[in-house]
């Protein structure tokens, strides 16, 4: 047996371009971030900051999960606020129906928050995954407005639009942020966790393989609908989650705050701005978002000005880095190792030829940059 | 003996007829070629079997397991791979992370592996090296020409190594050296007891590398045998060249 002699198109480049930073660079920065939220709530000790600080944390988790199903799949969920709003409901009841204590208590209800939102995404992730494209997308939405009238309407349960009022920890209120703060913390370290296994996994592959061509995955072997069942129900107990941590923090629980389709659209916005697909745009759509959104509202909230201000933020960055920030990026930092590239392997030439693009070595491929390929830590 | 065969199986998209009762016996071991004029029904033929598409009426049977309109996932897990006549890669993953779709593992640990473990590499980068594709390893797919799309869909199937592969045009579009390079390939693999069934237009390819030859006409199979047989079959000339031109120097 002999290989096929034959010489691609990418065979003569002297060596392969990453497309993302070296390991230690991304383990270095994983681990200074983590070291810096982690002292965040000690510098910035200001109620009103550490507030701002909770926000971003439980929409941190909410954004890993939901790209953990609607990045790898490429199926766009804009109903995920079930799930968010199964998680208050399910928190809400549990800590009224059981008189669990304000408090650290109410923490230990989370997993359970995540786990009723992940048990009630299998029928309805079954139901809505037998559709493609915009018929998924406007099917995820019309379940959530579903819950959210049921929401309305069991009144027994959720007592309508009056809401339920859940008990405040007793902690002073220079601490009251902290306890919230840490716990959403460590769920976000957990989502991201889960993320990174999903992208290096064998199955993670497969959802990834769903998300460039469907059917052609299904013909190499992979069960596509449990394949992205998994990921909807894995997405759902980190929303339901999210949505078990908000519930405490402000107190109460509302049909329209609960299934809420504002938030919807400001997960996906974060995930898209970050990096959709990617490990670190959520993270770095998050963090960048919501405190800026949080201090806009602080600010400006009156007259609601800073919804204009925040839409024509997000315009910007999806017109200047449609990819997103997280691989714009990475794509940088690969021009310029093309570029260097370029410089030292540039033959001897007439002047002005040193570094034109279509030097030896280098194929169409190696310069336009990384777009569409995934980062990994 | 046999180890594919399709019985009557008829397939219509509104008023056009694709497939008209096809009934075909494909040999183990065998490098199958199927051949006939566009519209005779050999791309409709492959989605059927490879479950693509369900059949209006007939069967499909691998090894006498009744397969027909079986989902794609489970007749590539019966035994039978195909590639496409324009070519299905997965265009955000890069080369090897292509090959590591094709490999999937099955079972519940197989999926929680990663696979980004040194065997793992190693292995894909084996069939990479064959193809001539290892200095685009890292590379995303989408950024490959078309000859190199058809070699990477050629290395899913080698490395997923099912007992049948379903070749749909390999020749389209690459250039001759490469496929002398293909064509060794798949004697090599035939060797080790794949079977193929392989659809081309390109007669030198098919005659050269085939041990048996199917001709499609109009939705059904019109003969079949030894590659010189089929060549010199007034049949078949007739079905590619119509009646005018049977007899004509140029049918040959």
């Amino acid at each position: 047996m002999t290989a096929i002699d034959v010489t691609p198109v990418g065979a003569a480049a002297p060596e392969h371009i990453p497309y993302e930073p070296p390991k230690a660079v991304r383990r270095g920065g994983t681990a200074l971030l983590l070291v810096l939220l982690a002292v965040f709530p000690l510098v910035f000790t200001n109620p009103a900051v550490t507030s701002i600080g909770v926000f971003t944390m439980i929409f941190l988790v909410a954004a890993c999960g939901w790209n953990i199903f609607s990045g790898y799949s490429g199926y766009i969920s804009i109903g995920h606020a079930a799930f968010y709003g199964i998680g208050q409901y399910t928190v809400a009841l549990l800590v009224l129906h059981l008189k669990v204590p304000a408090g650290w208590d109410t923490f230990a209800l989370l997993p359970l928050a995540g786990l009723v939102a992940a048990v009630l995404a299998v029928p309805i992730g079954f139901l809505l995954l037998r559709v493609r494209k915009h018929t998924f997308i406007i099917l995820t939405v019309a379940i959530m407005f579903i819950l959210q009238l049921l929401a309305f309407n069991l009144t027994s349960w959720t007592n309508g639009s009056s809401g339920l009022e859940l008990p405040f920890p007793t902690w002073t209120g220079s601490f009251f942020n902290e306890p919230f703060y840490y716990v959403g913390l460590a769920a976000a370290i957990v989502a991201c966790a889960v993320s990174w296994w999903v992208r290096r996994s064998k199955y993670g592959l497969g959802l990834l393989s769903i998300r460039d061509d469907e059917d052609r995955a299904r013909g190499l072997g992979i069960h596509t609908t449990r394949t992205k069942l998994i990921a909807y129900v894995m997405s759902a107990f980190f929303v339901g989650i999210a949505g078990g941590l908000y519930a405490p923090f402000v107190g109460s629980v509302y049909p329209q705050f609960g299934f809420d389709p504002n938030f919807d659209l400001a997960v996906a916005v974060l995930v898209f701005v970050g990096g959709i697909g990617t490990l670190s745009g959520p993270v770095v759509g998050t963090l960048l978002l919501i405190p800026l959104q949080q201090y806009f509202y602080l600010q400006f909230g009156n007259d609601n000005l800073f919804l204009i201000a925040y839409g024509v933020l997000f315009i910007l960055i999806l017109r200047l880095l449609p990819g997103g920030i997280s691989p714009s990026i990475t794509q940088l930092y690969r021009r310029v190792l093309v570029a260097r590239q370029l410089r030292t392997t540039a033959p001897p030439g007439p002047p002005g030829a040193s570094g034109a693009p279509g030097a030896p070595g280098i194929t169409p491929a190696t310069v336009t940059g990384a777009e569409g390929k995934e980062d990994t830590p | 003996m046999s180890i594919l065969q399709v019985t009557g199986i008829k397939k219509s998209y509104g008023g056009i007829r694709a497939l008209t009762g096809c009934t075909m016996t494909f040999e183990e071991g065998a490098i199958n070629g199927l051949i006939g004029p566009n519209g005779s029904g050999k791309t409709t033929l492959f989605n059927v079997i490879s479950g693509y598409e369900v059949a209006d009426e007939g069967q499909v049977t691998l090894r006498g397991q009744d397969i027909t309109n079986a989902k794609p996932d489970q007749v590539f897990q019966a035994g039978i791979g195909r590639t496409f006549q324009i070519t299905r890669i997965f265009a955000r993953l890069t080369v090897l992370e292509n090959l590591h779709v094709a490999s999937q593992r099955r079972g519940f640990m197989g999926q929680l592996r990663s696979w980004k473990s040194a065997a793992e590499r190693q292995h894909a980068m084996e069939v990479l090296d064959f193809v001539g594709l290892t200095p685009l390893a890292d590379e995303p797919a989408g950024g490959l020409s078309y000859g190199q799309q058809k070699l990477l869909e050629f290395a899913f199937i080698m490395i997923a190594k099912p007992a049948i592969i379903l070749l749909d045009e390999p020749a389209g579009g690459v250039n001759p050296t490469l496929l002398r390079g293909l064509a060794d390939r798949i004697r090599a693999l035939n060797k080790e007891g794949v079977t193929f069934v392989i659809v081309e237009h390109d007669m030198e390819f098919v005659m050269g590398l085939c041990d048996r030859v199917m001709v499609m006409h109009q939705g059904c199979a019109l003969t079949a045998g030894a590659p010189q047989e089929v060549r010199s079959n007034p049949a078949v000339l007739e079905a590619y060249l119509g009646t005018d031109m049977t007899g004509t120097e140029g049918a040959s």
